[in-house]
């Protein structure tokens, strides 16, 4: 890279780095997993189309706000593009400034720094104390929005055990999806309320946490889930986009659901 | 059992120096510290090493093992392949002394400049209380040794020395979380992390984290926590538009 860090002399060794071990593996897996789901996602939300199998409705077009959708959540307007683009950039906009997911992208992407103890991939340095990076500090916003967002997940998933009959009408069952929407569902709440916002949110910015004891009890509900925060993301991650493909699977005719009852 | 390593210790001072090889016989339950020992009784009496409790817990130690910033005195011996090759060096982001010791005055400059606790006034019995609950977060702090190997691993000035004024780093943050999370503090730090102590320019990305000999979580529970309580003052515009209505 031509505009990598030069080495600082301060008397010692001045590698680039004297690590042994393979320090490239994680961030050049973490490359490939978040460019799949990029390029993945860029595709399913654009394509406009096998985004619903009666009752199952892909969570990258919910809650579906155009009138003109395939299953309309709240038609609140007719839109002409896909309605996937007016809400994605609400989970998009929480994964994109959420911490972990920061840690993940300067490290592989903007190699800032590749690794622990490998040097910067950059000449100058000003980290988030700039326009654009400076924008990191909504993330909290992002985090209300996006967790709007996994609200509609869990409304999808109570249709989702609602089948149309021959007659027009509707029946109760379950399918593979129904559980499916339900895997989804739970863990992009894991991941949302493990958010280190939310933990702050809850009582993390209070000073004397045994004065207000429901508050107390939140942080340290959400402090647990937030050891796990990494976790969630990648799970919640893969799973949105696998019940993204399940449903377009059985729009196009690829694949039957099974349904259990 | 008895093992033999090449150790490649870095010597020289701050107008250079080189790596040059050592082969030591390393007994079973040595760590790396032991060895250096070694090296300094049997072929290197001028090998310049700073060390003290060889416990773990006066951090003294720090050095950069394979390229790994930890403590030689809890480094074990076993960890490495008989006959494998280890690299000493010092810690990279300070001045370099002689051989392994550097000069760390940059993280006492940094404590210096930190506004000290305040303490609120005496409830009306002439005491201060403060209970258990409110307490348990801020031990987590009270574990550092100032071993400053994250101070060491941090790019924000390991790799950029122009940002050593304006970044206090993660050290400097964790006491600094230690007192503004205190249940009995009464001063607003917010503004000194924003701007004297440069908390923007933490980029989470960690590494602080993992090379903690005291498993202190600086990231979660240290510095993004600090990075919340800075939004709050400066970057959330509802509560900006709340104090604005309640005069705060």
């Amino acid at each position: 890279m031509s505009d990598q860090a030069v080495a600082v002399n301060r008397g010692g060794p001045t590698d680039k780095t004297l690590r042994l071990d393979a320090w490239w593996v994680e961030p050049a897996v973490t490359v490939g997993m978040l460019s799949t789901f990029l390029i993945y996602t860029t595709w399913a939300a654009l394509v406009n189309e096998h985004y619903y199998a009666e009752p199952y409705l892909s969570p990258f077009y919910s809650p579906c706000l155009s009138t003109s959708c395939m299953h309309v959540t709240l038609g609140l307007f007719d839109w002409p593009l896909s309605p996937a683009i007016l809400i994605l950039w609400a989970p998009a906009g929480f994964r994109l400034t959420c911490y972990y997911y920061r840690k993940a992208y300067y490290r592989s992407f903007w190699m800032s720094p590749p690794a622990c103890a490998v040097r910067d991939g950059h000449a100058q340095y000003s980290g988030e104390t700039r326009f654009p990076l400076l924008m990191q500090n909504l993330h909290r916003y992002f985090f209300y929005a996006a967790t709007l967002v996994v609200l509609f997940l869990w409304w999808d998933a109570l249709l989702a055990f609602s089948f149309p009959t021959a007659d027009g009408g509707s029946e109760f069952g379950m399918g593979l999806g129904t559980l499916v929407l339900i895997a989804n569902a739970a863990f992009l709440s894991l991941y949302s309320f493990s958010c280190h916002s939310c933990r702050h949110l809850c009582g993390g910015g209070l000073d004397v946490l045994s004065q207000s004891p429901l508050r107390f009890k939140l942080w340290r509900q959400v402090s647990r889930l937030n050891e796990n925060h990494m976790l969630f993301a990648w799970i919640s991650l893969v799973v949105v986009m696998l019940t993204d493909v399940y449903v377009r699977f059985i729009s196009m005719g690829y694949i039957s659901d099974v349904r259990f009852f | 059992m008895a093992s033999e390593f090449t150790m490649r210790v870095w010597r020289g001072d701050i107008s250079g120096g080189e790596f040059k090889d050592y082969r030591v016989e390393a007994q079973e339950g040595m760590v790396v510290l032991d060895v250096i020992h070694t090296i300094q009784a049997t072929q290197a009496p001028d090998l310049a090493v700073r060390w003290n409790c060889k416990a773990g817990k006066c951090g003294s130690c720090s050095a950069e093992i394979n390229g790994k910033p930890r403590l030689m005195c809890m480094t074990r011996m076993n960890l490495f392949e008989p006959g494998e090759t280890i690299t000493i060096s010092p810690i990279q982001t300070f001045p370099l002394l002689r051989d392994l010791v550097t000069d760390v005055s940059f993280n006492y400059e940094k404590a210096k400049s930190i506004p000290a606790l305040k303490l609120k006034a005496k409830e009306a019995d002439g005491t201060r209380r403060m209970y258990q609950d409110d307490v348990d977060r801020v031990q987590e702090f009270h574990k550092c040794i100032e071993c400053f190997l994250c101070q060491d691993v941090c790019h924000v000035i390991r790799d950029h020395e122009d940002n050593k004024p304006e970044f206090a780093g993660p050290r400097s943050f964790v006491r600094l979380a230690s007192l503004e999370m205190h249940p009995l503090d009464e001063e607003d730090r917010r503004e000194f992390l924003k701007s004297d102590a440069g908390l923007g320019y933490c980029n989470i990305t960690k590494c602080c984290t993992e090379v903690c000999p005291e498993g202190i979580h600086i990231t979660d529970n240290a510095i993004i926590p600090l990075k919340e309580r800075v939004v709050d003052a400066y970057y959330d515009p509802v509560v900006w538009l709340m104090n604005k209505l309640t005069g705060k």
